[in-house]
């Protein structure tokens, strides 16, 4: 598998570490042990399209979200994380 | 030495100025450069090669190429041996040492040729139903028994000697096989400008050309084929690789190969790869892999002297071997025909051919005449022969009659099977086609296309059509659109066939050989359920041997489609996966063996550590000194026991640079660290250390270690040795995933420094030689837990952390890794007059364990922050990774197994971690186990063993002697449990 990486171009898979699903988010800190407990345990298992979070340790050290189809390993985008990149700090 | 007594006088792409001499089963031959094993022992006269894996019956050659099943032997000797090598692909040279397999004593006199006459008990599924005798029985007398009697070759015993390599290759068009298509393919894509990869596994280039010749642009094929080499090899983006098989495709556009660099050699030459693991990008692929011819399964079809039709015509004009002098061929196409003119050119006889179509062409006839053979109209239905070949073959004549054939070898062509190996292997599932009655493929992985006889295409001209055209528009994809001039011209040979796969007959009728598997034993399995073709692959093995059925696949779903009643189509087939041939597992692993397995890492001060004698110990990936032995010292214990009283009567120091370190810059830096940690870092003062604790999300335990603020917006943190990798990518995680509205930046600077820690009540008396004078390094200057930048003599900058590990007044030191070693040097060297002692990670741990500190055993991924003691760190004002998850009802539970200390009732006696806790009087069991220790030393200072446990409501039990069970070394013991701080439980040697 090959993933182009926004800031190194493409680059085969052993650059890259692979975490799971995007689609979770963190909730915030009042949301309860339901809401946490939801966030860190259950994970949709996607036989198709699918938002994932990829490292590129081997590279730039970005945090990538990746859309990719789990059937046939076909990556149909690439983004970096909101907070990757020197210059990308979202306020 | 025996003579070349099959070699025509002429003729062949063989080297006759170049003999060479080789010995097979001990006997010496001799052959020519170009032939291969294959051909040099067709060329000697030997027919028998081999016995079958089950019923040890004689094998000859079947084939001329990698699908071959038979010809299979031991080449090499020693540790170069390798087992089940076609001869048909081993290319001779001098010297060449090879042997049968599957026989004893002797491969003419095999005594488990018995075998055959136990074949009842050998026939499909008899893995499955031999298991269901008693377990005994199997081990004891079957599976040692079929061990013996069947199986393949033996594998080398001692250490691969060679070197492989791995390599990495990007191109716009890569072409497998060098073929009419896959040359057309190279020229047209060249020609457009793509940047190409053509692989060839033949170390030959032209694919049936060198066999079959033809007229291409009206040139013989040799001069064709020499003209097509001269364009390509004019292309600077053009490669060609010879002995390479693409092997298989994989996501993104790569493709597999292995280069057989120097299997051509007896050995490689000095620093160079036996074989080449080539991983190629390409932007598109043209499979030109060819067609295989494929058998026809009738009585006796096994016997050596029976051999493809196109097999035996490459012998003949390739490799001028004759493989039999008297031949007949049974054929129901076209195609086989073409063994027979290739006979007559050669001047050897035919002795009949049998065609099993309804008619044959006046030219046929006529040339049957002239030649004075017979045409006979039916199948071949036995075959009478053995060891020494064929000697006469049974004909089953249309209409019922009988006839018999007298011809030292037999010619067979079924048809051919297009190579989907590759198309098929993202489960693609090839088409059949009746005009042809084969399956093509259907689609291919992206950016993938076969072309010519790989695509069902078998005619000259339309494999030279085919394979221009996919390699134009293999380049026009890739974005090259040269002028790819004009397409190769030659004419299509005729292909009329009529599918014949099975003959019934009597006598065995092998469809696999080289599994040894039966058109019987396909009958069998249907009649006992298995019909599914993977039911079917696995209870009969059909297909499953090295050669992965490659001339027996088909044949076997033609047989099992015939008794179940349905059409081929419908049967199916199996799922394809790569390799498409063996690749050895040394390709794969590359130079990752012994010692390069995984890289090593050093530490900035090794090699002034290895001079003074250290003990290393591998820590991950790297090397740390475990422990400095000195002269007269007669064990580990002996010196690291030295070492600690060295280090808590004076000073000491241990290279701790493996520890990750971070920094951590930004106007966001605290509220990032308190968002991280489970105690809070923003509030920590510029110049000060802080110990701190990771959580995962889920609450427990992830990593510790202590962070310092340099600068108001410059934080540094360590990690644990261990999770340096994991913690960067973990905080990158929560910088740019869960946070990304602070403004911080994280940089490993793991590599970027060398640090030492520096302990002992004199640490102050040795860093004042080192440190600038100007530097205040009093209690008051530079209290327990300050940490910042001070220059050293000598004008370096160092970062100084008064941090302790050991419980002792200790500093830690930071300088440039470049620095390291110098440091190690001057730290002995202005240390001497306090007697410094370097130590290793044993001391370090000891003293660790004295003082009580958690490591590694204690943050084992199942512990709590309250189960290590450190409860109270974590902050209820804020929110952080971990916090929620922690707490959790199971984990804040009363009876959890928290870190006590633990010391052994008899005070001679040693600790052992692992021991599990029972409670006293009790029968240690699953229901009573409380824990187990987790970490034990000899404490010199405390002249006994002591140690760390989880213990389930530890802290509340200390003092109660409890019973440590160690059934992995048959140890029982009482223990008392106590404060896990064995040293100075006050804290007033580190502070003053
Ligand atoms: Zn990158």
């Amino acid at each position: 598998m090959r993933i182009v990486c926004p800031f190194c171009g493409e680059r085969e898979l052993g650059e890259f570490s692979y975490l799971g699903d995007a689609k979770p988010v963190r909730p915030a800190a009042d949301a309860g042990e339901e809401a946490v407990y939801e966030y860190v345990y259950l994970r949709d298992n996607v036989a198709g399209v699918m938002s994932e979070n990829w490292y590129h340790g081997g590279g730039c050290r970005s945090w990538l979200k990746v859309t990719r189809n789990t059937l046939t390993h076909e990556i149909s985008a690439v983004e970096a994380a909101a907070g990757a990149g020197a210059r990308q700090v979202a306020k | 030495m025996t003579s070349q007594s099959h070699r025509l006088t002429s003729g062949g792409l063989i080297d006759r100025s170049t003999p060479l001499n080789f010995r097979f089963d001990g006997k010496t031959f001799s052959g020519f450069q170009g032939d291969t094993l294959a051909s040099a022992l067709v060329a000697n006269g030997v027919k028998l090669v081999g016995r079958s894996f089950k019923y040890h019956r004689p094998r000859g050659i079947l084939t001329a190429g990698s699908e071959e099943p038979n010809a299979l032997v031991e080449l090499r000797t020693g540790a170069r041996r390798e087992a089940n090598t076609k001869a048909t692909t081993a290319e001779l040279y001098e010297g060449l040492e090879a042997a049968s397999q599957n026989r004893w004593p002797s491969l003419r006199h095999d005594v488990m040729s018995v075998n055959q006459l136990f074949a009842p008990i050998f026939v499909a599924g008899f893995y499955y139903k031999t298991f269901m005798w008693p377990a005994k029985f199997w081990e004891m007398v079957y599976e040692p028994a079929i061990r013996r009697a069947a199986g393949l070759g033996r594998a080398a015993v001692a250490p691969d000697p060679d070197h492989y390599d791995k390599a990495w290759a990007h191109c716009d068009v890569v072409i497998a096989g060098s073929g009419p298509a896959g040359l057309a393919a190279a020229l047209a894509a060249g020609r457009s400008g793509a940047r190409v990869i053509l692989c060839e596994e033949d170390f030959a280039l032209g694919g049936r050309l060198l066999s079959d010749g033809g007229i291409i642009d009206g040139l013989p094929a040799a001069d064709w084929i020499a003209r097509t080499l001269a364009e390509l090899g004019s292309m600077p983006d053009v490669r060609i690789m010879t002995r390479t098989t693409l092997f298989g495709v994989y996501d993104g556009g790569t493709y597999g190969a292995i280069e057989r660099v120097n299997d051509h050699l007896p050995t490689p030459p000095e620093h160079q790869v036996r074989q080449r693991l080539w991983r190629i990008v390409a932007k598109r692929c043209v499979v030109a892999a060819g067609a295989i011819e494929r058998p026809i399964v009738f009585a006796g079809n096994d016997t050596p002297g029976v051999m493809m039709a196109s097999a035996m015509r490459t012998y003949v004009t390739r490799y001028a071997a004759t493989p039999a002098r008297r031949i007949a061929l049974f054929t129901n196409n076209e195609d086989g025909w073409r063994t027979v003119e290739t006979a007559l050119a050669a001047g050897l006889q035919i002795a009949a051919v049998i065609d099993a179509r309804p008619d044959v062409s006046p030219a046929h006839r006529s040339l049957a005449s002239t030649n004075g053979f017979t045409v006979l109209h039916g199948s071949v239905s036995g075959v009478e022969g053995g060891k020494d070949g064929v000697r006469k073959i049974s004909v089953s004549l249309t209409g019922g009659a009988r006839a018999e054939v007298e011809a030292d070898g037999l010619a067979v062509s079924g048809g051919r099977n297009p190579a989907v190996g590759l198309t098929s292997y993202h489960r693609g599932r090839p088409k059949w086609r009746n005009d042809i009655a084969a399956f093509v493929p259907d689609g291919a992985p992206p950016g993938m296309v076969a072309a010519g006889a790989a695509n069902g295409d078998f005619g000259l001209g339309a494999c030279l059509r085919d394979g221009f055209e996919a390699g134009a528009a293999a380049a026009r994809d890739a974005g090259r659109i040269g002028n790819a001039g004009s397409t190769p011209v030659a004419d299509d040979e005729a292909f009329s066939l009529t599918p014949l796969w099975h003959v019934t007959g009597k006598g065995k009728a092998f469809v696999d050989q080289q599994h040894d598997v039966t058109a019987s034993d396909i009958e069998l399995a249907q009649r006992e359920g298995f019909e599914s073709v993977e039911h079917l692959k696995r209870y009969t093995t059909l297909g499953m041997a090295t050669d992965q059925g490659k001339t027996s696949n088909v044949a076997g779903l033609a047989i099992m489609a015939a008794v179940t009643g349905k059409s081929i189509p419908e049967t199916g087939t199996t799922i394809y996966r790569p390799p498409y041939v063996p690749v050895a597992i040394g390709a794969f692993a590359g130079h990752h063996r012994d010692e390069t397995f995984h890289s090593t890492r050093l530490t900035p001060s090794h090699h002034w550590a290895a001079e003074q004698g250290a003990i290393f110990v591998d820590t991950g990936l790297w090397k740390r000194a475990q422990w400095y032995p000195r002269a007269g010292e007669k064990d580990w214990l002996e010196s690291v026991t030295r070492e600690v009283k060295a280090v808590r009567s004076g000073v000491g120091f241990c290279d701790v640079s493996t520890l990750g370190k971070i920094d951590v810059h930004g106007p966001d830096a605290g509220v990032f660290l308190d968002r991280v940690y489970i105690n809070t870092f923003s509030n920590l003062a510029v110049g000060k250390a802080r110990y701190g604790l990771m959580l995962r999300e889920d609450g427990l335990v992830y990593d510790d270690g202590t962070t310092s603020r340099l600068a108001e917006d410059h934080y540094f943190l360590t990690t644990t040795t261990a999770k340096a990798g994991l913690v960067i990518q973990h905080l990158e995680f929560c910088r740019q995933v869960l946070f990304p509205e602070l403004d911080v930046q994280l940089t490993s600077v793991s590599d970027q420094w060398a640090q030492f820690s520096i302990a002992g009540p004199k640490t102050r008396d040795l860093l004042k030689e080192i440190v600038d004078p100007a530097e205040d390094l009093s209690n008051e200057g530079f209290p327990f837990m300050g940490a910042r930048e001070v220059a050293l003599r000598g004008g370096i900058k160092a970062r100084l952390f008064r941090i302790s590990f050991s419980g002792e007044m200790a500093f830690e030191i930071s300088v440039p890794a470049r620095y390291g070693e110098a440091m190690a040097r001057n730290l002995m060297i202005a240390g001497k007059p306090f007697g410094v002692t370097p130590y290793g990670t044993e001391a370090l741990g000891v003293m660790r364990v004295e003082k009580g500190h958690v490591a590694g055993p204690e943050l084992s991924g199942t512990t709590t922050a309250a189960d290590l003691g450190l409860g109270k760190m974590m902050s209820t004002k804020k929110d952080f990774i971990g916090r929620v998850m922690a707490g959790r009802e199971a984990l804040v539970a009363p009876d959890r197994q928290v870190v006590v200390g633990i010391k052994p009732v008899d005070k001679a006696r040693r600790l052992r971690s692992g021991a599990h806790i029972i409670p006293k009087g009790q029968t240690p069991g699953p229901d009573n186990d409380q824990g187990y220790v987790t970490s034990v030393c000899f404490s010199p200072t405390l002249d006994q063993w002591i140690g760390l446990g989880l213990v389930e409501r530890g802290r509340e039990r200390i003092g109660e002697i409890v019973h440590a069970h160690d059934p992995l070394r048959g140890e029982d013991y009482d223990v008392e449990l106590c404060n896990p701080v064995f040293y100075d439980p006050d804290g007033g040697r580190q502070r003053g």
